[in-house]
């Protein structure tokens, strides 16, 4: 009893774990697609933000710079995909499918070229070169406590603060989308651009502020991924999770509470898989390591597919503005 | 919606803007192997002989072509119809289950000018099949193939590690792959063609799959312009509500056009699976699926321009990896980033330069409309 418990636990802290950098690149999205420009890129620019947060946090030594690092090269980012799907009109699909192949063989070259170490960065150590895990107040001392105790030490507390921040992001995230006058025009930019340019706001400003909140978060999102969760910078390190964001984006019909239970949801699938190789059922059948890996994709299917309600994305999603003349 | 720019000569449009677009990515390429610390033009120079310098050079440069013919082509023929098929990579794969199964029933039954029919229609039919739902979901559902081709490589590329491991290998066998096909699934090679020319091939898995590329070229040209069905794909690209108003079916269209892709892309498989591996392995489709759509924006979704946009990514493929030996900084994801600069300019800001150019040709027909007015009457 105590065993299965303790193994609920710890399979839960892993699913928090896990969710954190699919959380920070669903709201990543939710900004930019809200606002009327997919982003299919949104794991390019987590990649090149591990990459410029673990590269800059290794040779400055500080956590904190590797995370500005991160956060400044997803933004520009963000701008090359703003500059060719806003100013220039293009293809917001294309554009994406760009950026996801500039960041992931730049990556691999520069990191190369600079620390020659297979692709790889430094090892970051303790010398708060990494986010540290907080230990939240009493942690240690109600450990001890049944239920409760492991919970809050265990569960709630011992995470670092990018995990925290993500959390936050989410009511902070509903609070800018729906309740502030940026938020009203942002979501609005979305929905029926012409209106809002008619209003005279410039929906080419408004959606370039939204890609910048959508280059912030995915700058933490691989910020978190190898500074904090991990100790550098490994090539390819994002390995798809930005495309399940993408597809937690669509399970949450663009709505940020959602957001998180539906990030919470794949990154408890994806905790399991890790957990057990395999789920095996007595006497019947073993459901395979590689069938739980792809049902975050699978369950995304059937949602679009209309069975679990139904995902309707922005509607001046994908289109470029064009004023008339 | 207001036509931005104004017509201009069609080889500007087809010829002279895609080059310019393409000159842009590569300087911007050569930037970033400038800020590794190498020298720009001899990596061009080192490039181009590993491609181009010997008999193997070559024939791996036409190998890699042949992948990126097809996948290219399936990215194209999705475009004409308005259509973006991003899952040319788990369509490919999935073909090359396709290529796997009829390769393993009947390799050591028939030769292998009756295999190669039954391994083209297989990995045609699993590509197709493997792109059926996500065209069904576009159609049915109007949810984004984009999305669903996405979440499809993912699913592919998840059974195909269950099928190999748990399935395909055989009992007591390290190696997460099929067994060899026998004899009768061993395609013949194309070293001829390569001696025609003076060189010697010793490596280099260069197949008949080459030809059957071209070969399938000629056919998509013919699909999309010279047939009823290619006539409804386009007119459903350019406008899906004129397809409607002229009673076209577009849910027909839609399923038949992605289906036709994901075969495209499937037959892929033939050439590494059939033609080189002579085994089915794991991601044995290392990005060809994506570089399709690279192939297909710069190639402008024309057979014609898809086979040379094909050859020249072959050439930094095998380039590549021949640099790499003597540029030890420059490893081949070079050409990952080659490839994104190639999509960024030649797809998503393909028409950046657009107005420079209308506007300076623009001029010129100006000037040229002041000297000579009895040309007025005819448009350019």
């Amino acid at each position: 009893m105590i065993e299965a418990f303790n193994t609920i636990i710890l399979i839960l802290d892993s699913t928090v774990r896990l969710s954190v950098p699919l959380l920070l690149a669903c709201l990543a999205g939710l900004y930019s697609e809200r606002a009327g420009v997919f982003d299919i890129g949104l794991e390019g620019k987590m990649l090149a933000g591990a990459f410029a947060g673990a590269a800059a946090a290794s040779v400055y030594g500080s956590a904190w710079i590797g995370l500005v690092a991160a956060i400044l090269v997803s933004i520009a980012l963000s701008l090359v995909h703003g500059f060719a799907s806003i100013t220039h009109r293009g293809n917001q699909i294309v554009s994406g499918v760009a950026i996801n192949f500039i960041a992931a063989g730049s990556t691999i070259i520069l990191g190369q070229a600079w620390f020659r170490q297979g692709g790889r960065t430094p090892p970051l150590g303790s010398d708060g070169s990494r986010f540290e895990t907080i230990n939240l107040p009493f942690a240690d001392s109600i450990n001890g406590i049944p239920v409760l105790g492991p919970i809050y030490s265990e569960l709630l507390s011992g995470h670092s603060i990018l995990v925290y921040v993500a959390f936050a992001a989410v009511p902070l995230t509903w609070w800018v989308l729906f309740r502030t006058r940026f938020g009203l025009r942002l979501r609005a930019v979305g929905e029926n651009p012409a209106a809002v340019d008619t209003a005279g706001i410039s929906v080419v400003w408004l959606r370039y502020r939204a890609v910048i909140c959508c280059g912030i978060l995915c700058g933490l999102a691989g910020a978190y991924l190898s500074v904090a969760q991990n100790a550098g910078f490994v090539k390819d390190m994002t390995a798809g999770k930005g495309f399940i964001a993408l597809a937690a984006l669509i399970f949450a019909k663009w709505k940020p509470i959602n957001a998180m239970y539906a990030c919470l949801l794949f990154g408890f699938l994806d905790a399991i898989a890790i957990r057990f190789s395999g789920i095996k059922i007595p006497g019947l059948f073993e459901i395979p390591a590689q069938f739980m890996q792809a049902l975050p994709y699978i369950l995304t299917v059937i949602l679009l597919a209309g069975f679990i309600g139904k995902a309707i994305p922005p509607k001046a999603g994908g289109q470029p503005y064009v004023k008339e003349r | 919606m207001a036509q931005p720019y104004s017509q201009l000569p069609r080889w500007v449009d087809y010829g002279l803007i895609p080059l310019i677009n393409l000159t842009v990515a590569f300087l911007v390429a050569g930037l970033v192997v400038l800020a590794v610390g190498e020298n720009p033009l001899r990596a061009a120079v080192l490039m181009v002989e590993g491609a181009f310098g010997s008999g193997d050079g070559i024939g791996y440069t036409l190998y890699y072509a042949t992948n990126f013919i097809f996948t290219g082509l399936a990215v194209a023929v999705a475009f004409h119809c308005g259509l973006f098929n991003i899952g040319g990579e788990g369509q490919a794969y999935i073909g090359g289950l396709g290529v796997a199964v009829g390769c393993l029933a009947f390799d050591s039954v028939f030769p292998w000018w009756i295999n190669l029919p039954i391994a083209t229609l297989c990995a045609a039919a699993f590509g197709g099949l493997w792109a059926l739902i996500p065209a069904l979901l576009q159609a049915k559902r109007g949810s984004h193939v984009v999305i669903t081709t996405i979440m499809f490589n993912f699913i592919a590329a998840s059974l195909m590690v269950y099928l190999l491991v748990d399935v395909l290998k055989p009992v007591g066998q390290m190696a997460v792959e099929t067994r060899p096909f026998a004899e009768g699934a061993s395609l013949p090679r194309l070293d001829w063609m390569i001696e025609a020319f003076g060189f010697t091939i010793r490596r280099a898995p260069l197949n008949i799959t080459f030809l059957l590329a071209l070969i399938t070229s000629f056919l998509v040209w013919i699909l999309i312009w010279r047939t009823r069905l290619g006539y409804e794909i386009r007119t459903m690209g350019h406008s899906p509500k004129a397809a409607q108003y002229a009673g076209i079916n577009t849910t027909k269209i839609i399923v038949i056009t992605m289906m036709i892709s994901g075969g495209l892309a499937g037959m892929m498989a033939l050439n590494p699976v059939m033609g080189a591996q002579e085994r089915l392995q794991l991601d044995f489709v290392t990005g060809a699926g994506f570089v399709g759509i690279a192939v297909a924006l710069m190639g402008r979704s024309h057979p014609a321009g898809i086979i040379p946009a094909a050859i020249l990514f072959g050439m930094l493929y095998q380039g590549g990896a021949e640099m790499s030996f003597e540029m030890p900084a420059i490893t081949r994801d070079m050409i990952v980033i080659i490839q994104g600069l190639v999509i960024l300019f030649a797809g998503a800001l393909e028409h950046m330069f657009r107005p420079y150019i209308s506007l300076f040709f623009g001029r010129i027909a100006d000037s040229s409309l002041k000297a000579a007015p009895a040309t007025t009457g005819e448009g350019h």
